[in-house]
């Protein structure tokens, strides 16, 4: 029974549908999957309906609400509906307007113009305007913001020849793709008028946040709930629906599917509950559960080699590793079918995935201790070859992995020594001092390889920056090649180098990208417009209402 | 003039045994990998090291542990808690936001576990021996033994998940806007679960405290004496043996209550209550030093004062100790 759900449930995460119940209606794999037990046009017949509260539950505690200065996932729960982005992701990865009507972009790519939404009001009333743009860009996006400073090193300025139009001047080309994609998660705009002259840092605004979205902020309970409101002037006429939502932040596992449940919450995102809740709730026809609207959010579970250690400088050891561990299994058995092994650092959710470009490594035990064999690591008399530590980043997903990776390696006489740190300790341990042999962490895809997928093979990064090249690899080949799609402008020549960035990253190993996971949402069957876009959680969620 | 005495010997001893307790604290959380920054790019999920560098310079946590040991036991002489790099707020605030959670939550598990302890311990020791003395310690051992987390989760699975009759989690209902004793109601209804969660494993304990002792009493003279005067039994349990069996209760809740202040990071975080126990754990993970040392600080002096109650409480149920001798 739970080989044959799980067969189902990988299917659902391949077809990145929204998992419901099958069996109350009947329908066998394979049968079209409806959406809350009626079909997508059934769906849009319905009108919306005004008013209500929306309670969802997050697990993280945010010190600052302001995305302007810092991007992560969850701070995009918390702010996406207060503060706007110039674009938002929309379906097929494709740019939809948010604060930016239309943008285009000079011969040589170092010019970018964006135009600006007209009519748009502050929450304090005031317009928004070019202005606002040009100083989170140049104050906040380039000086402060992770990712931004990044993205945006080479921008040299921000023109506004007038109150709607924004134009971008690079000193490097910067590829529009690049910038649009990246913009979703980067390019949120919060008021000069109330940032200005200001000590940003300290700025109340932060906690407080004032923006163009369709909800206003109420108040904020670190550790505890954000509370919005509808905006009554938002831009998009009769938009909100809902009056209120609250965002809950509710830390245990079990006790979020306890309040899915009694309905306390009506949804939950990021895989936030456990696997056997997930499987369980699936069945229930009260909710939805799957992968749908978080393609952008894909992870990589990762098993990383510290090169610079004498047993791990030979590739052949870091082959024989990857060979040893199941990877398909661990998907079926233990990320009960949400899941699926991953190749190469680029997903397959994302539109710079290349078939074939990654070298691929089976699980194969005998020729494992072949190779290992082969580079001189032979058995000794108590049949172990190595001792090596692992450390797992701090998470349940990971430390179990961690532990299968353990058993996987003791079958070939590679004994495993677990260490486990929070997620402080890891960063001080592995990513600062390079103390480790084998580690294991997520890497976030971020819709384009240039924002957070080459940086981890790339050398030359300055030494303790976090979630970098911590391997101790070099490649001149695969640093140039990474530097030159940076600035490379025409877009299927660009994807064409990431499609060789795969293949030198995956041939010597630095690290295993091992598993490739959609994260999963868990949301009643009542929500209407949820899940509509690949990174929904993130989003607005102007057009969101509550079926009664 | 004795009380006055009483307090400064106390003070006197307090000062030291807080400096030991705040910088035993500080020490351990220096030998921790990673600092409030390295917890702060987890968070973000990125960083490159000159943001790094520069959020160090900003949080004063460049220079060397002893100096900003010295610089910290300095602000503190002067009231000043600090600044929480997790919250970006003063300390102070944070944990006065946090605390009418976590004492409404702990008053009333004390009390009820006090109560429920005392009637269920004094009916024990009266029918000892017999089943119902048999039934109640079994009990009192399941409450000991079993986890609060588990308990709390099987409460919300039966009465939020089942039956729909307690809301799972949080202190107030936030989607209906609550205001005067509407909103205490509904407090009160959120905590119903968790001070019932809360106070089992207390209760479990003054059970076969008070058990115990009562028997003791029981075995003593004046009990025979009282018997042979002819009081009806309930003045013998109720006036003579409860009243001397209720002081190791006293002693032990001095202790606890400090403990149960502290907070109980499981409780809270079943029930995703804003209390001191989570906060002080996520100092930990945040290596929020200033968080951390304010929450113990400010423990330290509730044990202390608590403490200082018992023993004038001590006084009051047997004359014949006196408070300071």
């Amino acid at each position: 029974m739970r080989r044959r759900m799980g067969r189902h449930h990988r299917k659902g995460c391949e077809m990145n549908d929204l998992m419901i119940n099958r069996r109350a209606f009947g329908l066998g794999a394979g049968a079209t999957i409806l959406a809350g037990g009626m079909s997508p046009a059934a769906l849009a017949q319905e009108t919306p309906r005004r008013g209500g509260v929306l309670t969802v539950q997050t697990y993280s505690d945010l010190r600052t609400l302001n995305p302007a200065m810092r991007a992560s996932y969850a701070i995009h729960i918390y702010t996406s509906k207060m503060v706007e982005p110039l674009v938002d992701l929309g379906v097929d990865n494709q740019p939809v307007p948010k604060l930016a009507t239309s943008w285009s972009s000079s011969a040589d790519g170092k010019t970018i113009t964006f135009k600006l939404r007209e009519g748009v009001k502050w929450h304090d009333g005031k317009p928004f305007t070019s202005a606002d743009v040009q100083f989170c860009a140049m104050e906040m996006w380039k000086k402060y913001q992770n990712y931004g400073t990044l993205l945006h090193r080479f921008l040299s300025a921000v023109d506004t020849p007038d109150p709607h139009t924004a134009v971008f001047r690079y000193d490097q080309p910067m590829p529009m793709e690049l910038l649009l994609r990246a913009a979703c998660e980067l390019c949120y705009v919060v008021p000069k008028h109330v940032f200005e002259g200001t000590d940003l840092l300290k700025n109340p605004a932060n906690l407080a946040p004032v923006g163009t979205g369709p909800f206003k902020f109420v108040s904020y309970a670190p550790g505890q709930n954000l509370i919005m409101e509808r905006n009554p002037d938002y831009w998009v006429a009769g938009q909100p629906y809902l009056d209120r939502l609250i965002i809950r932040v509710i830390n245990d596992a079990a006790a979020t599917t306890a309040s899915l449940e009694s309905g306390d919450v009506q949804a939950s995102f990021f895989s936030a509950i456990p696997r056997t809740d997930i499987v369980r709730l699936a069945k229930d026809n009260r909710f939805r559960v799957g992968t749908k609207g978080n393609e952008a959010y894909t992870i990589l579970n990762t098993i990383g080699f510290n090169t610079r250690k004498k047993e791990l400088a030979d590739v052949r050891v870091r082959r024989a590793l990857a060979h040893a561990v199941d990877l398909n299994f661990y998907c079926e058995e233990f990320l009960m079918g949400y899941g699926k092994p991953a190749k190469g650092p680029i997903p397959s959710t994302s539109s710079f995935f290349v078939p074939g470009s990654a070298q691929e490594y089976p699980y194969d035990p005998k020729k494992a201790e072949a190779l290992l064999d082969e580079a001189g690591f032979k058995k000794g008399p108590d049949g172990t070859r190595m001792s090596l530590r692992l450390m797992p980043n701090q998470s349940d997903d990971i430390r179990a992995f961690a532990t299968y990776i353990q058993q996987s390696l003791q079958k070939i006489g590679v004994k495993v020594n677990i260490e486990l740190l929070d997620a402080a300790g890891y960063i001080a341990k592995v990513n600062r001092d390079w103390d480790f042999e084998l580690c294991t962490d997520t890497n976030l895809y971020r819709g384009d390889p240039g924002v957070g997928s080459t940086i981890w093979f790339q050398s030359g990064v300055p030494a303790g920056t976090p979630w970098s090249n911590q391997f101790g690899w070099t490649s001149p080949k695969l640093d140039k090649l990474v530097e030159d799609a940076l600035v490379e402008t025409d877009s299927p020549k660009r994807k064409a180098m990431y499609g060789e960035f795969v293949k030198l990253a995956t041939d010597e190993i630095p690290v295993l990208m091992a598993l490739e996971q959609v994260f999963i949402s868990v949301a009643s069957a009542k929500l209407r417009n949820d899940h509509n876009s690949p990174r929904w959680p993130g989003t607005s969620w102007a057009d969101v209402w509550i079926a009664s | 003039m004795r009380l006055l005495r009483l307090t400064l010997h106390r003070l006197a001893v307090s000062v030291p045994v807080l400096l030991i307790i705040l910088c035993g604290v500080f020490l351990v959380l220096q030998l921790a990998p990673g600092d409030a920054v390295d917890a702060l790019l987890g968070q973000m999920g990125t960083a490159d090291a000159t943001l790094a560098e520069q959020l160090r310079e900003q949080y004063g946590l460049s220079g060397n542990a002893a100096s900003r040991l010295v610089v910290y036991l300095w602000r503190l002489v002067r009231l000043d808690l600090g600044f929480s790099v997790s919250y970006n707020q003063p300390v102070l605030d944070v944990i006065l936001s946090r605390l009418p959670a976590t004492l409404a939550l702990v008053v009333s598990a004390l009390a009820l576990a006090f109560f429920a302890g005392a009637i269920v311990g004094v009916a024990a020791a009266t029918k000892f021996g017999r089943w119902q003395d048999t039934l109640i310690s079994l009990l009192g051992l399941v409450f000991y033994a079993a986890p609060s987390f588990w308990l709390g989760l099987m409460g919300i699975l039966v009465f939020s998940v089942w039956l729909g009759w307690l809301p799972s989690g949080g202190l107030q209902d936030l989607s209906a806007n609550y205001s005067g004793p509407r909103l205490v109601l509904d407090m009160a209804r959120h905590l119903l679960m968790p001070t019932v969660t809360l106070a089992t494993i207390y209760f479990a304990i003054y059970l076969r405290v008070i058990r115990a002792s009562m028997l003791e009493v029981l075995s003593l003279d004046f009990v025979r004496t009282a018997r042979a005067k002819g009081l009806r039994e309930s003045a013998v349990i109720y006036r003579h043996v409860l009243r001397n069996a209720l002081l190791p209760m006293i002693t032990i809740i001095g202790l606890q209550a400090g403990a149960m202040l502290g907070g109980s990071v499981a409780i809270e975080s079943v029930f995703s209550l804003p209390g001191l126990g989570r906060l002080a754990y996520e100092a930990v993970v945040q290596r929020d030093l200033n968080m951390l040392l304010g929450i113990v600080f400010m423990s330290s002096i509730l044990v202390i004062v608590i403490n200082f109650a018992v023993d004038l409480l001590y006084a009051q149920i047997d004359p014949r100790i006196e408070a300071g001798a």
